[in-house]
Formats: structure tokens, sequence, C-alpha cells
């Protein structure tokens, strides 16, 4: 199999990311031997020895499919992305980060400045009288050091370059990866550049198999620490926000499956223009026939709304960051 | 002055970098290991609910997630001054256990075996897991996916989340264990253990086996004498979850032992200019410089440090091996840096045999799952054992549980001065005047980081296994002379 065709060319990339996304390559398991037999690996810097310097000889367009996954935090991250860019024929922002952002991008609540105070003078277990601070240029005895530059802002991977497809998810669940790249293999027609691949055209509540009314009637919303979950009812309903009804499906709803709301890593869907608005209307509705009070109130008991709406996107979303 | 950068090196969550130079002869005169990275979490926890926090810092690492999980879950617990449920410890120790042996198998096999399975030399296009294959067979190699697989499965069982699990909720944990999923892990576990005693014959046969290996393990340039940290239940043996922090001087001889709470007053961190991460060291003794020796304020937080600091293991097959160990390497402690793959052998049947305890252990299905909340918020400092080192959570709130205030001492952070250490004394051993530097050499270089299974090493957990590595050698001027690659 896959013998007398051309192997594909593959590179997987991380800018600022956890590592959970190429763990997610790993989970695919015993379906490894299979991708190695149909693609080469050309450049993977957490496996192989293919340096930078490699890269930026390779011939434009020469690699197959790139999986970059991370946000774009720093000057290497972003350097690296328009090498990427440029020598990928499919470019694809893989995961939470690379596509919005993901829980790095939470830094855009705040910024360089008060993340540098707060590591590297501020913290508690830290001794820094002279309040010394990494930099980007460094003399020391014996010559120079250089480190990237560090960002004001978290940005997307499409904030930067050009993107072909986005494989959603923090990590994407590894059978969606290999669905995705047995398309390619097989040269299965892609959809139009810039649709997310991998996961549903639905929301995660058409997959989540708790027990939804159409009594919606809750008073007030709950902290997940102040209430028992039944295991079985759907979270909203008892009144433990979950995010759910705005997040794109794909997942297998693996956080509700673990007891726990979903904080929309997937995304929102496609005609859903922003979690935040999506959510507030979302509430509105179970919150149906209430006095506006009462509806104010209600509104009043989500806890850390902007943080939680945007958990996953806020570089990817029309806030971007908060103005400070 | 010579200049030689080995960039990149892979991640420590990303990416690391090391800057080597030399004299004009040739020979080493410092090594610096940069970390060009930093993301900010302290920071952009503050304003988060605490019962969130602990899905938030699984994303400081995705090869260690649940290590993150655990440290946050246990902080938020002090923060509303809860204890959770026996069977929701149990749970979690379970949960924990299989992490260890996914982790654990991951370093050995793909990591660590092409350098001593393969050899440290053997051309670099050998020196990876499937190299590792080729020389123990197939079979072995789909044994090794298996066996990781049912851990993460294990994990995925009881996190609702493979890799971010969402298991912690203050107070206990969110689901329970069913009596079939139990028998599954049961039976799993026992897989677990003949596996992990497998591996442990491998380190013997091959490695053990090979006097030219033992001799580098040994003798070669990979001692350093520094203290020791680790995790210890009352009896003072080693404990992934929970206990107090114990610290043992280069002798061996206890200095301190310390509750989670108390960090504070033992380790303190330092910053430096041209590294993203800060450098940690025993406060008492304080700052001495990348200096090594009793006087010393370096430690390091690693499985055999784990393994000096205690004074045994839990399990009994653990407990046998943990006493060969140290009889076979001339008594504890062991400062051979190579003898980390050892001690995490060791470590792997201990976390084996304790998944397969707590598996049998009746209570374990039991439906008394969380404590019930009724104090006000405050703060609470959560520690565990990570793979990769002591791991400190700390967090303050307001009285609604809205976090005001984070700080973390992350597992590999621990590491960072005594891997720059390690770093120098291996290059000063092996780049010399009149030495070739070539890939081989190198690779006796990364040894030394490597042993320590850093989280840049996420490599470990990865198909085919080989680190990026360029080496640039500059004149004073900073003009190219020579690349080296591999
Ligand atoms: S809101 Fe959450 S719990 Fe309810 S149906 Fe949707 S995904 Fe399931
Ligand atoms: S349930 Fe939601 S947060 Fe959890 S994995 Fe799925 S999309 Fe992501």
């Amino acid at each position: 199999m896959g013998k007398d065709k051309a192997k594909l060319k593959m590179a997987i990339y991380w800018g600022a990311a956890c590592g959970g996304c190429c763990v997610s390559v790993l989970d695919i398991h015993e379906t490894l031997f299979t991708v190695i037999e149909h693609a080469d690996l050309v450049f993977w810097p957490i496996a192989l020895d293919t340096k930078y310097s490699d890269v930026e000889e390779m011939p434009d367009q020469s690699i197959d499919i790139t999986l970059f996954n991370g946000a774009v935090r720093n000057s290497e991250n972003e350097h690296m992305a328009r090498v990427l860019r440029q020598k990928s024929r499919l470019l694809i922002a893989y995961g939470s980060c690379a596509h919005m952002g993901g829980i790095p991008g939470l830094a855009n609540f705040s910024n360089k400045e008060a993340i540098f105070r707060r590591v590297y003078e501020e913290s508690e277990s830290t001794v820094n009288p002279d309040k010394i601070r990494p930099l980007e240029e460094v003399m020391v005895a014996e010559g120079t050091l250089h480190l990237p530059h560090f960002y004001n802002d978290v940005m997307t991977l499409d904030q930067v370059v050009d993107v072909d497809y986005y494989l959603p998810g923090c990590p994407p669940q590894s059978e969606r990866l290999v669905e995705v790249f047995l398309a390619v293999v097989n040269g299965t027609e892609l959809p139009p550049k810039g649709s997310v691949v991998g996961a549903s055209s639905l929301v995660q509540c058409d997959e989540c198999k708790r027990k939804k009314s159409e009594k919606k009637d809750i008073k007030r919303f709950y902290r997940p620490w102040e209430v028992v979950d039944d295991g079985e009812t759907c979270l909203n309903e008892q009144g433990i926000l979950c995010l759910g009804p705005a997040t794109r499906g794909g997942c297998g709803v693996r956080c509700v499956v673990g007891n726990a709301p979903c904080r929309g890593c997937y995304g929102p869907l496609d005609d859903i223009s922003d979690f935040g608005g999506k959510m507030m209307s979302v509430i509105a509705s179970m919150l149906e026939g209430k006095e506006e009070a009462e509806i104010e109130e209600a509104i009043e008991t989500v806890v850390d709304p902007a943080g939680t709406f945007y958990r996953y996107s806020l570089p990817g979303s029309k806030l971007r960051r908060k103005q400070l | 002055m010579k200049q030689i950068s080995i960039d990149p090196i892979t991640r420590l969550e990303g990416h690391g970098k090391i800057e080597i130079f030399c004299t004009d002869d040739g020979d080493v005169e410092n090594v610096y290991f940069q970390v060009p990275e930093l993301r900010g979490f302290e920071k952009f926890c503050e304003g988060r609910p605490i019962e969130e926090v602990s899905q938030i810092v699984t994303k400081i690492c995705g090869v260690c997630p649940g290590c993150h999980h655990m440290a946050a879950g246990k902080a938020a617990d002090m923060v509303f001054g809860v204890e959770p449920t026996t069977a929701a410890k149990k749970i979690r120790e379970l949960f924990y256990s299989a992490h260890f042996v996914h982790s654990h198998i991951a370093h050995f096999y793909a990591l660590a075996a092409p350098d001593f399975v393969v050899g440290p030399t053997a051309p670099k296009a050998d020196r990876n897991i499937l190299g590792v294959i080729a020389k123990v067979g197939k079979e072995i190699g789909t044994e090794v996916i298996k066996q990781r697989r049912k851990a993460q499965e294990i994990q995925a069982l009881l996190g609702g989340h493979q890799t971010h699990v969402v298991l912690n909720i203050p107070g206990g944990v969110r689901k329970g264990l069913k009596e079939e999923d139990r028998r599954d892990i049961v039976e799993k576990a026992k897989g677990f253990v003949e596996f992990s005693k497998f591996s442990m014959k491998i380190f013997n046969d091959v490695v053990l086996g090979n006097k030219e290996y033992l001799d580098i393990i040994l003798n070669g340039p990979y001692s350093l004498k520094i203290h020791s940290m680790g995790l210890v239940d009352e009896k003072n043996r080693v404990n992934f979850y929970d206990g107090k922090v114990r610290v043992v001087d280069t002798e061996g001889k206890e200095l301190y032992k310390y509750s989670p709470v108390e960090y504070r007053d033992f380790v303190a961190e330092r910053v430096e200019p041209w590294s993203y991460l800060k450098f940690p060291y025993l406060k008492k003794i304080g700052w001495k410089g990348f200096i090594d020796g009793q006087d010393s304020g370096v430690y390091h937080a690693t499985p055999l440090s784990r393994l000096n600091a205690a004074d045994g293991m839990a399990t009994p097959v653990a407990q046998e091996e943990y006493e060969r160990m140290f009889a076979t390497l001339g008594g504890k402690p062991v400062h051979a840096t190579l003898a980390m793959h050892w001690a995490r052998l060791v470590e792997l049947i201990y976390a084996a045999e304790r998944c397969l305890e707590l598996a049998e252990d009746p209570e374990i299905t039991s439906p008394d799952l969380r404590t019930k909340i009724e104090k006000t918020p405050t703060e609470g400092v959560g520690i565990v054992e990570a793979q990769r080192g002591t791991l400190t959570h700390h967090y303050w709130t307001d009285e609604r549980g809205i976090i005001t205030k984070a700080n973390l001492i992350v597992g590999t952070t621990n590491n960072h001065a005594a891997i720059c250490m390690s770093l120098k004394k291996a290059a000063q051993g092996l780049i010399k005047k009149g030495v070739t530097v070539d890939d081989g050499i190198l690779n006796m270089v990364e040894m030394a980081f490597r042993a320590y299974d850093p989280c840049f090493s996420c490599a470990t957990h990865h198909l085919p296994g080989d680190m990026p590595l360029v080496v640039n050698f500059r004149n004073t001027s900073g003009d190219l002379i020579r690349t080296i690659s591999r």
C-alpha cells in the first residue's frame, strides 16, 4: 500500500503551545505506522533533526502539509510561521492556539509589562532586588546572548500568515486528525480554503447525551462546586454554565463526558460570529418570560464572563485583547 | 573566543537553546542554557474563578497536564479549606499513577533507549525510536505503544478528556469509577507491572550488561554533586501525589522536610537576563552561583533525586529494585546524572504497582466523591511530584474565589541551574583542544540534559526521536566558520 505513490511530505511545528497538540499526534497510537507509510516527516523539531536553516533551504511549496500548532507569542514564532507558509502547500492551523489564540491568548487580558513585572519582580518566591529582566540581547563575560522578542499581544496564526484550513481542538481529537490525513492521502476533494476541517457542522449539544427539556427555567447560575451535578441533565439546565450551545462539535463532548462544562475549545460554529454575543443570547433564552430585573440578577451570577466566553478565543475574537 | 550555538534543541514548554563558548584553543570556557519562551500563566490566571484553574493550567504542558491538574486541584481544595473524601483522593492517585506510567514509558523507549540500545555515537539516522525497534524487534515496539495507549485510556476514562483532564473539582472529583471499569483497570495495571519489570530487564541486559555503557554512566563527564529534592510519605517513602517535600544534602543527610504551605521558606528563584526561565535554589543556603558541592544552593528534582531524598519505595518490587540500584552504584546518594534513567524505571515499577494496588482497593468505587464546601475561599498551595520535578502551585483568591494572585514553580524549572551545569561539565569533558566536534560528541553533550527528561524534551513522546541540532562555530567577530548539523 502506498509503495508506488509518492509519499507526502509533512511538517509539524509549534509556536506558543503546550505540547498537547504533538501528543495528540502520538495518540493515534498504532495508526502511527500507517501515517509513516504514507508520509515522510520532514520537519518536527521535537522528534527530528531538521533545523531551521534546513527548512529555509527547502524549495517553496515543497512541503505538502504543515500542521502548525501554538499561538504567535514572540518573534521566533512569527518568523517560523512565515517560513513555513512559504514552504508549504497546505498550512493547517492545528489546535485552538493556532486557530484562535487558545489558553496562551488569555494573556491578552494583560500585557507584556504586567506579565514581566509579575513573573520577574512580584512573584512571592522570586528574589530579584536589582529588578533584572530577560533581555533580547545581553553581554556576558564570554560574548553576547540573544532571546526572541516577546510581543505585547498574543496572535492567532492567521493574523500573521495566510492559513488554508483550521483543525480545531485543545488538542484536536486524534481520530479527527487521522480522517483529515487520510482524505489528503486519498486525494479526496477538500472543502473551500479557509474551512474548519476535522470537526462537526453542529454544536456540542447535538452530540451531548445529557437530557434536555424544552422548559428552560433557570433562576441563576451556580459555580460547579456549589451544586451537585446529577450526571444526567443538561448542565445549563442545572444552572452550570456550559458553552456547548455555541461550540462546534467534533470532540465527542469530552469535558461533559467527564462531568465538566464545555469551555469552547473547538471554537464557535460558522454562523456564530462571536462567542460572547451568542452565549448572552443563549442565557437570555434560558430566562425567557422573566422580568428585566430578574434577568439582570441572573446574569450577574455568571462569574468572569469574558474569561469564560473567550476562554480559548480572545486573540481571534472581535475583542482581540482587553484595552488597558 | 568561539561561540557554538545549539539552536534549537527543543522545548521547555516550547523551545530551548544552548550557547557554548570556547577558547581559541578549543577548550570550553562556559555554557549557557537558555529558555527563549515565556507565556505568563501567573499573570493571566488572575481574574479566573479558582475552580477553573485546574483546567486552565493543564495547558502549561500537554505532556504532563495531569501534574498541573493535580497541583492546582490540591491548591483549590486548600483555598476552600476542604479535604477531599478518601475515595476521591484514591481516584486522583489512581489517575496519577497511570499518568506516570504513560510518561515514563515514553521517556525510556523514545528518548533514553536510543542512546543506549542503539548507541550514543551510532549514526544519527538510527538513533531514534525506530532504531530501537529495529534493534529489539517490532513486537516490542508495538507493545510499547500498546501499554502507553492503555495508560492514556485510563486517564480518559477518569478525566473525560484524555489529555487536558477535567477530573478535579474543589473537594473531590467529578466522576466516580464503575465496577466494570475498575475490573478493566485491574487488568491493564497487571499488564503495566509486567511491562515495567520487562523494561527493567532490558535496561539490565542492554545497558548494565555493557561494560562501556556502565563506564559512561559511572565515569563519564556526567556527575553533578548537588542536593536532592523529593516528595515523601509519612514513612519517608517516595510518593507522587501527596506528602512533604524532603531535601537531602550531597552526603545524603536530611536538610529540610517541609509542608507545601512552607515552600517559600525553603525555595527561592533567581532571574538571569539571558533566559526567560527563572533559577530556583535552596533559600536557606542562598544562591552561590552555578557551582556544585555541599555549599551550593543548587538542587535537583528528578527521579534520581526523589530516590536519593527518600528512604525507600512503598511497593515491593520497586523496593527491591531501589535497593539493587543503590547497592550497585555504591550507596546513597547517587550523583551520576545518567543514573536518572535507572531511577525512572524504578519509579515506573512503583507507578504500575501503585496503579494496581489502588484499582484493587474496594473503596475506589465508592460514590462518596466530594466534600461539601462551606468555608470562604482564601489561599492555597498544592504540591505534587511531576515526572520532571517537584511542582508547586500557589493561589490567592478574593472572598468569591476569584484568583487575585498566582505563583508557580514548575517541574523542570527546579532543574534549570542543574541542567546548565550538567551541560557545561559534559561539554568540558567532551569538547577539547584537538577533539573534532562531530555528531557523536554533540549527542553525548545532549545526553546530559536528556537524562533530566526536561519538559523541552517532549521529544520523548514522539516518533522518530532525535533532537534537532545545529552547531555554528563563529569567530570572535561573529563570522561563521563552520556548521555541523544532524
Ligand atoms: S449545554 Fe452542555 S450539557 Fe447541555 S446539552 Fe449542550 S453540551 Fe450538553
Ligand atoms: S467539551 Fe468543549 S472544551 Fe471540552 S474538548 Fe470538547 S469543545 Fe473542547
